[in-house]
């Protein structure tokens, strides 16, 4: 389905939609695709206020061999209404993390990869995307009773709102420089607490608070690649070999609350503060 | 009447009367086990602390302390409970406004510290615990994510100020390029747009919705209502299925089932 | 929105199927399959209304006159112009022509 002289010339992963990453993170002719655009699974409320569906919804699933060890790949396409998650695409990242789960209980030990390029909760299918995005949350700390699940951010959307708590809760994140994770758009919160807290429009600033070298200098990202997609496959590659951490990120409770407790919350923070008190006891 | 919402603090102190409480968290959570149909169950809600050290979360948001509180607070459940054939449940009392906007949170990771109560939450599903949530305010996006939506059940009480949503009326018509009248049209026509408690329901995400007499102070009639209501829903969850796929089956929520089939005919 | 439909005569139906491009801004997605034999159908979603002519006359120069397979062509449309829809759809018969 792809010029595969474009995919085997190209380096960047950043550069590739949402399935072309999924091909060329997968070893070549593994990858199959599941409910594949031809299905025309599409949303059923974007047509309906006016919005221009995908065919796939904004959600690539595909099973295939990621150095020979069986994976499933959600990929979200970034381009496509940012990123954004509805019901259709919700619920394939949700149900390929739930069959992945099932194939462990049977012995059989899919592990999961999420390609994380998303806003969030698409708005015009609100609560919905909101419902599935729980979903997928419920869906990645099941399947970590038995295998990792992996979460790369390469970037240009990055990942935020509900989908950064799913980043958070994968069992390794991998991020680029062309990365940013947060929970809040940056204009989100210049209207919810105003310009002198956060200025949407300063760019340095933005990225040095939650650009991907800050958030892996802080112990928030485990690995920080270049944008090549064979380094990328091979940093994912390792951490799939590593299998489950002793402790993921998001059981760390006590971990970070000990941290939060010495920094003196009165002036407003700085990036390098963030690096000094998460530094050191890196998980 | 104070800027912030004491539904949450009145339900809690309401359910929880005369229980001890969990010491060690941080002053903007309240949490306790107290008796709930014979057994015990912890109770949990988040509520403004006007002292808050973190200043982005001083009226009842869900921020660093509070995400990284409700894992720590879950945890000690989980663990308190891990050989035991009983697990005690977990009662989530929602009432919260959003999660924390501000510079401090963003770059301390609050994404991580909301993955954390996600986590402990679905852990203790998984374990074995029911977990149930119980709406008496709103329930926003992320500040939901991290405390409620978890739970094996959810039940809202019926009124105008319980809502569920993925973002304020303001910052969606903002995002959505519409005004807020052209998002209230909308809302009105798409259900999971709307921001009514009914609109919620028809998505087939509640297990139960009840009225009360006065959601802002609950009357003993309130408490005997919904301890009863908690007390089934608790024994619902009893011995079944850990995961959420109580919440599919509603007409409006079809396409998730639908792509749940594909995928496994496909798998 | 606008969903618009043409019709074109055309040969045989090709063998494979594709989809090029993304319902990104200023982008276009395009999927063919093999159509009925003798006919090039397209249906169009768009996010421009009031583009009808414009799509009828890309689509005219494109198709008439020439000895096209029978396809199925579905584009969903996000804004792009002219110059990046024919881009994508002869991106899209390439890729057919060597599957």
């Amino acid at each position: 389905m792809t010029d595969l002289t474009t995919l085997a010339n190209s380096c960047s992963l950043v550069e590739l939609g949402a399935r072309q990453r999924a091909q060329a993170l997968l070893d070549t002719g593994t990858f199959r695709e599941l409910l594949d655009p031809f299905q025309r699974v599409m949303s059923p409320w974007l047509a309906r206020q006016g919005v221009v569906p995908q065919a796939d919804d904004g959600v690539v699933i595909a099973k295939g061999l990621l150095n020979g060890l069986p994976v499933v790949i959600a990929a979200i396409e970034g381009a496509f209404q940012g990123g954004s998650l509805g019901e259709v695409g919700g619920a394939k990242m949700a149900g390929a993390l739930e069959l992945a789960a099932e194939d462990n209980r049977n012995g059989v030990p899919t592990r999961a990869v999420l390609l994380l390029e998303t806003g969030g909760v698409r708005l015009q299918e609100a609560n919905l995307g909101l419902a599935a995005i729980a979903d997928i949350h419920a869906a990645i700390v099941d399947l970590q009773q038995y295998q990792p699940v992996v979460g790369v951010v390469a970037g240009s959307v990055g990942c935020f709102g509900g989908m950064s708590i799913a980043a958070g809760l994968c069992s390794y994140l991998v991020v680029t420089r062309e990365a940013r994770l947060g929970l809040n758009g940056p204009q989100v919160i210049e209207q919810e607490a105003g310009l002198e807290e956060y200025d949407s429009r300063d760019r340095p600033f933005i990225w040095s608070l939650t650009g991907g070298e800050q958030r892996f200098a802080s112990g928030l990202a485990d690995r920080y690649v270049a944008d090549d997609v064979v380094q990328i496959q091979q940093h994912i590659s390792e951490l799939l070999q590593q299998g489950l951490p002793a402790r993921r990120r998001s059981q760390q409770a006590a971990l970070f609350l000990h941290r939060l407790a010495q920094l003196d919350t009165e002036p407003q923070i700085e990036p390098a503060t963030v690096r000094d008190l998460y530094r050191g006891e890196r998980s | 009447m104070s800027s912030y919402s004491l539904r949450g603090l009145h339900w809690f102190q309401a359910l929880s009367a005369g229980a001890k409480m969990l010491e060690g968290l941080p002053p903007s959570l309240r949490v306790a086990d107290a008796e709930l149909g014979g057994k015990a169950a912890r109770f949990i809600a988040v509520v403004a602390d006007p002292h808050n050290r973190f200043p982005r979360a001083r009226n009842g948001e869900v921020g660093l302390l509070e995400g990284w509180g409700l894992a720590s607070a879950v945890d000690e459940l989980i663990a308190a409970d891990q050989d035991k054939p009983c697990k005690r449940a977990v009662i989530a009392i929602v009432d919260v406004p959003s999660q924390a906007y501000g510079r401090r949170e963003e770059a301390l990771g609050i994404h991580q510290a909301l993955a954390g109560a996600a986590d402990s939450y679905a852990r203790a599903r998984l374990a074995g615990h029911a977990v149930i949530g119980l709406l008496v305010g709103k329930a926003m996006s992320g500040a939901f994510l991290a405390h409620g939506y978890q739970a094996n059940r959810l039940i809202a009480l019926r009124d105008p100020g319980v809502m569920v949503h993925a973002m304020g009326k303001a910052s969606a018509a903002r995002v959505t390029l519409r005004s807020v009248e052209e998002l209230e049209t909308l809302a009105a026509s798409v259900p999971p747009m709307a921001y009514d408690i009914d609109s919620y329901a028809s998505l087939g995400l509640l297990w139960e919705t009840l009225s009360v007499e006065q959601i802002e102070r609950p009357t003993a009639n309130d408490v005997a209502r919904v301890t009863e209501c908690l007390g089934l829903a608790v024994a619902d969850v009893a011995g079944g299925i850990r995961d959420l796929s109580s919440r599919l089956g509603a007409t409006n929520r079809e396409a998730s089932s639908k792509v749940r089939q594909l995928l496994r005919a496909q798998w | 929105m606008e969903t618009l439909s043409f019709e074109f005569p055309a040969g045989q139906p090709p063998r494979g199927r594709t989809l090029v491009g993304c319902v990104g801004s200023g982008d276009l997605e395009v999927l063919i399959e093999p159509g009925q034999a003798g006919k090039l159908t397209i249906a169009v979603q768009t996010s421009v209304n009031g583009s009808e002519q414009r799509w009828q006359h890309l689509f005219a120069r494109m198709f008439e006159g020439q000895a096209y397979p029978a396809m199925a062509i579905e584009i969903h449309d996000f804004g792009a112009t002219p110059g990046v829809v024919r881009l994508r759809l002869e991106q899209g018969f390439e890729e057919i022509g060597h599957d």
